[in-house]
């Protein structure tokens, strides 16, 4: 589904990432795990296609095609998602609206009929017990006054209505209280499906207990240093992220 | 891929509403003296008291201009106007008798314009003034509201058919002495829309004058009069555009409403006069003086204005609350895009006890477009208990554009209450990019903000025009993102 190769990207000049090499098959959950500054989220936003990060070399297969020629809203409407590590508030854009707008758009780019505002809003009701979230919460301004959990898991919400083929969860469990994270997660698991894949950031391995990965890889200083199954998030949890940095060097 | 600056290159999209129609004119050469104000008196076979009137303005304006009193404190750059290189009359020649003698190329414009000036706005019960140019070239469902003593025609025809009422009412709210330019109105207006609700009488349909300036380097001063008598309503609607010219038209217009004992007047405008280029050539100067009174008890003047043409508005529909419990309402969106600029906003007179005002302001800047409100809230010392509610907000488009509020206020009653809010915000690139990432593009992300920003507006319009405005505003900031 996914093929990143030899990838490096800058921003405002630094390079973050050096050297990519990432492959990610359908029904597949990767974890990207690594310290503080290590290009995690970089590589969420390269991913994304956000214009303030410059790709110097390397290429991206998304389902064959070239992702890195694609603009932002290309991507998404193509089945890539991004839910964002700080959500960003909307003013005056009532969440029901707007996901009804995204969905719309979504549904335009593969051919399908666009929903009314009835449809979509039985279409919605699913998704929101699915997600476990406040139904108040689609009336009100999109993130504005939203707390930390209630924006995460509006996040997760737009995924299971927007059903993408590839979900980058960017630090989903930063913010979340241990009830909160453990519906979030299970709410997540509930998307898996063989034909989609996700790639979780995450710099703690408790999210990772509710969300069981196939692959886990550890970014350091824009490359990934290791990569193994789920055994190798409990390690670096026993043992932080010193002995990497450690075997990093040693390379 | 879209760059770091998002905004840049604004409004692509030509003005869709800049064709010239081609019909024989008669015009008088450029220039203002007493002659040129004698002679549209006389084209208008005006009474007496009009043309007294008139040159009373004109000798005024005359002072005026020596005295160098065209305001100069709105936050508006513009050259000097030379005021004798101005036509004050133009005017369709062959004035016709009825509907059916109008020009069809005029007809086929107003087709164009999408104004129902046929059939259709029987279905849309929408009655139409048409004003072109200078004189008002039909008016529909005129014996339809005629039968319920409902006046609505050209106000030229009211000075003919209703003397008494124009004699009555005009300038009473907008005195020949106002200012620089409803004082050159009052001097050399040359048609405009009257209209007379009578006692206790609620008018069943939305009254529409749909303005047009076609030939070149003609000023239009129009003039509007309502008065809606005891107990009555009605709701008018005036929409402006203008073909594209590379040279400034000026256009001022003077607007006054007069509500007595319990009528309300519910006034809006969707204005969309040419606003230049996107290098800022050309466009029209929109100086507009508006204003009513709520002369009765429990009377009720509402503006609503969307105003997105232009390239200089200056205007401020304002409200004297005269009458005990009487109400003023404002609500605004002007958007200013490329090298517009506005300056407007609104006053609220509180002068009689109880009375109550309330002010929505939503300003909209992109490109290099320079956005103002300015507005007065004044409660004199007999306005016991006088309440207002101000709310002010911007939104800016880019990092090339401004927002300006100067809210005045004035309060000699201890009683009154006021309230003032304001807010500014701005589409960051990262919310765009949150949207695009959603599948939205960045103009249906920047569509969905501002239609969103301006909702409060936007319900105050009658139904069908709120969506003619939303559409307005999309096609306006067409182009405003990368």
């Amino acid at each position: 589904m996914l093929e990143i190769r030899n990838l490096h990207v800058a921003v405002e000049g630094k390079k973050i990432l050096a050297g990519i090499n990432l492959t990610i098959q359908a029904g597949e959950v990767h974890a990207i795990m690594g310290p503080n500054g290590s290009g995690k989220s970089t590589l969420a936003q390269v991913l994304a296609g956000h214009p303030s990060y410059e790709v110097l070399e390397g290429t991206v297969l998304y389902e064959g095609k070239n992702l890195l020629e694609m603009s932002p809203e290309i991507r998404a409407r193509e089945g890539v998602f991004l839910a964002f590590q700080y959500p960003v508030e909307i003013p005056g854009v009532m969440n029901f609206q707007f996901l009804k707008a995204a969905v719309n758009e979504v549904r335009k780019h593969r051919g399908l009929e666009e929903m009314d505002a009835m449809d979509f809003s039985s279409f919605l009701d699913e998704k929101v017990k699915l997600v476990e979230m406040d139904q108040g919460l689609l009336n009100r301004r999109l993130n504005e006054g939203f707390s930390g959990g209630e924006k995460k898991r509006n996040e997760i919400l737009q995924m299971a209505v927007l059903e993408p083929k590839f979900a980058v969860l960017d630090e989903t469990d930063s913010g979340l209280d241990i009830d909160a994270l453990q519906s979030v997660a299970a709410a997540v698991n509930q998307l898996r499906t063989p034909n989609n894949a996700i790639l979780l950031v995450t710099h703690y391995q408790r999210l990772l207990n509710y969300i069981t990965p196939d692959f886990v890889h550890v970014l350091f200083n824009g490359r990934i240093v290791k990569s193994g199954g789920k055994e190798l998030a409990l390690d670096l949890e026993a043992r932080g992220y010193d002995w990497i940095r450690e075997e990093a060097v040693s390379l | 891929m879209a760059k770091a600056n998002e905004f840049q290159d604004l409004a692509d999209r030509e003005y869709q509403y800049g064709f010239v129609t081609q019909i024989d004119t008669e015009t008088v050469p450029p220039g203002l003296s007493e002659d040129v104000v004698r002679l549209i008196s006389a084209r208008k076979n005006e009474p007496q008291f009009m043309l007294d009137w008139r040159l009373q303005a004109y000798r005024h304006w005359l002072t005026l201009e020596a005295a160098q009193a065209e305001p100069k404190w709105a936050n508006i750059h513009y050259g000097p106007i030379d005021y004798q290189a101005i036509r004050y009359y133009s005017a369709p020649k062959n004035r016709p008798k009825s509907l059916s003698e109008v020009d069809p190329e005029l007809l086929a414009m107003y087709e164009k314009l999408g104004v129902p000036l046929k059939e259709r706005e029987i279905l849309a019960g929408v009655a139409v003034d048409a004003v072109f140019d200078s004189v008002s070239v039909g008016t529909t469902f005129k014996e339809k509201l005629a039968e319920m003593g409902i006046i609505f025609c050209a106000f030229s025809e009211a000075v003919q058919d209703h003397p008494d009422l124009i004699r009555k009412y005009l300038g009473s709210v907008v005195p020949y002495t106002d200012n620089f330019f409803a004082t050159l109105n009052a001097a050399v207006f040359s048609d405009g829309s009257f209209c007379y609700v009578p006692k206790g009488v609620r008018c069943p349909m939305e009254l529409s004058t749909y303005f047009r300036i076609n030939a070149a380097e003609t000023g239009q001063f129009e003039r509007t009069l309502i008065v809606a008598e005891e107990g009555s309503y009605v709701s008018y609607l005036e929409g402006c555009t203008a073909p594209m010219r590379d040279e400034n038209q000026l256009h001022a217009a003077v607007v006054e409403l007069v509500a007595l004992e319990n009528a309300e007047i519910k006034y809006s405008t969707i204005q969309n006069w040419y606003p230049g280029d996107k290098n800022g050539r050309g466009g029209i100067y929109n100086f507009v003086t508006k204003r009513g009174k709520c002369a009765g008890r429990n009377s009720k003047i509402s503006w609503t204005q969307v105003e997105t043409g232009s390239s200089i508005t200056w205007k401020y529909p304002s409200v004297i609350l005269q009458g005990d419990n009487s109400i003023g309402e404002f609500y605004s969106v002007a958007l200013t895009n490329n090298y517009q600029q506005a300056d407007t906003g609104t006053k609220m007179i509180h002068i009689g006890k109880n009375t109550r005002s309330t002010i929505i302001s939503k300003g909209i800047s992109a490109g290099h477009g320079n956005n103002t409100y300015r507005g007065l809230v004044q409660i004199q010392p007999n306005a016991a208990n006088a309440r207002n509610y101000s709310q002010c907000d911007s939104l800016l488009l880019g990092d090339k554009c401004g927002a300006h509020t100067f809210p005045y206020i004035d309060v000699r009653n201890h009683t009154g209450v006021l309230e003032h809010e304001a807010s500014t915000s701005k589409i960051s690139e990262d919310q765009l990019f949150y949207c695009k990432q959603r599948g939205i593009s960045a103009e249906s992300a920047v569509s969905l903000i501002v239609s969103g920003f301006c909702k409060d507006v936007f319900k105050k319009l009658p139904m069908e025009f709120a969506v003619e405005a939303q559409k307005l505003l999309g096609v306006s900031l067409e182009g405003s993102v990368g």
